[in-house]
């Protein structure tokens, strides 16, 4: 994996930012419910670019710390802070979310991408270009017009995917994109994740997959009932663990 | 993307609300010039109207609208203004209406009998009786089914009358063998023969009636059971939107020569269900 | 009962040489319901998509009132119509009553609560699954009511014949607030009705039978529409 260096103006797309998302922070991060602590006074800090992935077992809160990065839930206690700034509704649109259930609309394939750019203000004319564009660079052009509920689970997983780079995102998330997925869509989806980072995006993944984990982390966010138990480039993290829970995750076995 | 909906979006709403009034308006009537009369089931019932009006609207050019409720309804109507005359047949409260500054004047049109019928088995024994008062009393006595209109209307009101004069206060059965429908004179009628129940019906209704089963007229030709229609025109003093010109034209074609005439040619298997009685104007 | 089939036969045989007053009549009644339900829609299904949609404080008691107006009785509605446009009444000056458009207003009002409500819950169920990946795609609240709309086209349909089989079967509304008057707004109900009390037992039987007719083209076409849309994969 190519590492970008860090910069503080990010050059994207030909479009400049003044402000680049980076570095993401959260302090003190919690979410309650009841009486219940589902995410536990997470602090931690990714500055590098790359696919940074959260691991952990199922429960241990991943998907929630997912969606409070993208502001789709609002914490309980802490706060989330891109380049500095304050999560808000405009750092969300410099965004985009992929789910672990595909989630498409009773449209074609090219009208789903269509509606997502339109949501940001494209023209017409602009919208149709640049979702065939899309399409094309999925491998989905054949099924532009076909009605996007009709594709296959791979295929359909790799539009959302395909419909989330179409807007330009400085971050992509990913919850499990590929739990319930064939070998051949998980390689091609994570083939798109990979040349996405190198086209300077932030990705994010959650998964409970270690080798998925192994073939695309850069760094490892390791995450257990809702606490952050280490926060470790992959490398260092797969070699030496510095928990039991971690180690015992790593090797397959049940961490309770 | 401030703002609820883009400019679009409410020009496209916008659109779709003017096309779908413009049909809704289009569905009305297209004539202005028309009346509304407010009168009864009884009268509709007979389908007098249907013979009389289009000959005053083929001479006058004015539509009339009839309106069929109980008279107790058409009164009340009228006096909230929701129309230009009244034509129902009731006299005491006609005077009343008038009285009360509702309507303008009372003429009498036309009239016709109030009839008793009754199960062909007339288990009362109340057949070719010529006092209905005394007919009533026997069909209590016997507890036969008779079923009332129990509705605020003109044959209702007639009903009570001869009801009073018997003696007898058969709301005390109610429930048991005096069935109150509170429903118009077919209905009612309707109940009648479900029943096999005695009812007091205008002979309009009871000629024009198609369900007669094994219904007869049993008892007819009581003085009391005279049944006296008037019309009148509705105050314009009191409510300013009552079309009272063209209300007053249709007052006077139906007392005049040629209304009284249509009234009288009305008939259902050569019987004549009403007959003109307008005093002459002077 | 032979008297009741053979005038039964006898005026269904009349309905089939299409009688211009029975023409007009069922022409009335398609125009007042259809109008009324397509009015009640555009009103239904933006009432139920924000209720679903938008969260605000009051916001259970609207959908209960909204689920309990499904019940209120045709006569009611027309009674509430009948006072307000009465020449008596705050809209008097309209000289709406006794029109079509009276009944059309009506049964608006009658049509209007059972649209909403279930679009309210088709929304709802499909917010269920579009919620998270609509926000994170950039949509507004609005944007999000017109996209589950939209999106639940089908399920809505079956919302439309629901209140198209209320309207068109309903007479206490229409009876009270059009007066039946003869070639103004004599419906097919009102007709039925005015037939039945005037005895004639099997024209009223028969006209009923073609309402249900009509009815029933209008569920199959509706219905054509949502399998033909089914068979594209977009239902």
């Amino acid at each position: 994996m190519v590492e970008h260096p860090t910069s503080q103006h990010a050059i994207h797309s030909g479009r400049l930012c003044t402000e680049s998302l980076l570095p993401l922070e959260l302090r003190n991060l919690s979410l309650e419910t009841g009486s219940r602590r589902l995410v536990d006074r997470v602090d931690l800090k990714v500055q590098e670019r790359g696919i940074t992935v959260i691991l952990g077992p199922n429960g241990a809160g991943k998907s929630l710390l997912l969606r409070l990065m993208h502001g789709l839930i609002e914490p309980t206690e802490g706060v989330i802070l891109w380049g500095n700034a304050p999560m808000d509704d405009k750092i969300r649109r410099r965004q985009a979310m992929v789910f672990q259930k595909p989630v498409l609309l009773r449209r074609t394939a090219a009208a789903n991408i269509a509606y997502a750019l339109g949501l940001r203000g494209r023209s017409r004319s602009e919208r149709t270009t640049r979702a065939l564009q899309a399409l094309e660079l999925a491998g989905l052009q054949h099924h532009a017009f076909t009605p996007a509920r009709v594709l296959s689970g791979g295929e359909q997983q790799r539009l959302c995917l395909a419909r989330a780079l179409s807007l330009d995102p400085e971050v992509l998330f990913l919850d499990e994109p590929t739990a319930s997925l064939d070998p051949a869509s998980t390689l091609a989806i994570e083939r798109v994740l990979i040349d996405a980072t190198h086209r300077g995006i932030k990705v994010i993944v959650v998964t409970h997959d270690v080798g998925q984990a192994r073939r695309l982390a850069q760094d490892i966010i390791f995450l257990h009932h809702g606490r952050l138990i280490e926060h470790q480039p992959a490398l260092r993290f797969f070699e030496r663990p510095l928990s039991d829970a971690a180690r015992g995750f790593i090797s397959g076995g049940l961490v309770l | 993307m401030g703002g609820l909906f883009r400019r679009r979006d409410i020009l496209k709403l916008v659109l779709a609300n003017v096309v779908l009034l413009g049909l809704a308006f289009s569905v009305s009537s297209a004539a202005d010039n028309f009346i509304i009369v407010q009168s009864t089931t009884s009268t509709q019932n007979s389908g007098l109207f249907e013979h009389i009006l289009p000959l005053f609207t083929k001479k006058t050019g004015i539509e009339v609208r009839v309106v069929a409720v109980g008279t107790g309804q058409a009164l009340k109507n009228a006096e909230k203004g929701d129309g230009d005359v009244v034509l129902v047949h009731s006299q005491p409260d006609e005077e009343k209406f008038v009285a009360d500054g509702w309507g303008v004047k009372r003429y009498p049109v036309m009239y016709n009998d109030f009839v008793i019928v009754g199960p062909a088995a007339d288990p009362a024994r109340v057949a070719g009786m010529r006092q209905a008062p005394e007919a009533l009393k026997k069909i209590a006595e016997a507890q036969s089914p008779f079923a009332s209109r129990a509705d605020d209307s003109g044959t209702n009101k007639a009903e009570m009358k001869l009801w009073q004069q018997s003696g007898v206060d058969p709301k005390k059965s109610s429930g048991s063998w005096y069935l109150e429908t509170g429903s118009g004179m077919g209905a009612t009628l309707n109940i009648a023969v479900g029943k096999q129940a005695y009812a007091l019906t205008d002979r309009g209704t009871w000629l024009a009636f198609a369900n007669k089963s094994d219904l007869k007229v049993l008892v007819e030709g009581d003085d009391e059971l005279f049944n006296q229609y008037g019309v009148m025109l509705v105050n314009p003093a009191k409510h300013p939107t009552v079309k009272a010109k063209d209300g007053q034209v249709f007052i006077d074609w139906l007392t005049g020569s040629e209304g009284q005439a249509a009234i009288a040619d009305y008939k259902i298997d050569g019987q004549q269900l009403f007959f003109p009685s307008a005093r002459p104007q002077s | 009962m032979l008297d009741l089939s053979q005038a039964f036969h006898a005026a269904l045989w009349q309905i089939a040489t299409l009688d211009p007053q029975l023409l007009e009549i069922i022409g009335l009644s398609l125009k007042v319901t259809l109008t009324a339900v397509a009015l009640a829609s555009l009103i239904g299904f933006a009432v139920g998509g924000i209720l679903a949609v938008y969260r605000f404080p009051g916001r259970g008691a609207v959908a209960a009132i909204l689920n309990a107006l499904m019940g209120l009785p045709p006569v009611v509605a027309g009674l509430i119509v009948y006072l307000l446009l009465s020449n008596a009444g705050p809209l008097g000056v309209l000289q709406l009553l006794y029109t079509p458009v009276a009944m059309i207003i009506a049964q608006v009002i009658l049509v209007t609560p059972i649209i909403a409500a279930l679009t309210r819950q088709t929304c709802e169920d499909l917010l269920e699954e579009y919620r998270d990946q609509l926000r994170s795609l950039g949509a507004s609240s609005a944007e999000i009511v017109t996209t589950l709309l939209w999106d639940g086209r089908y399920r809505l349909i079956t919302a439309v014949l629901a209140g198209f089989g209320r309207a068109i079967a309903e007479v206490g509304a229409v009876m009270i607030v059009g007066g039946n008057i003869d070639h103004v707004t004599r419906t097919m109900t009102t007709t039925i009705a005015l037939e039945t009390s005037k005895g004639n037992i099997a024209l009223a039987l028969a006209l009923g039978m073609i309402l249900l007719a009509i009815a029933l083209s209008v569920n199959v076409a509706l219905m054509g529409v949502r399998r033909l849309a089914s068979r594209f994969a977009y239902g």
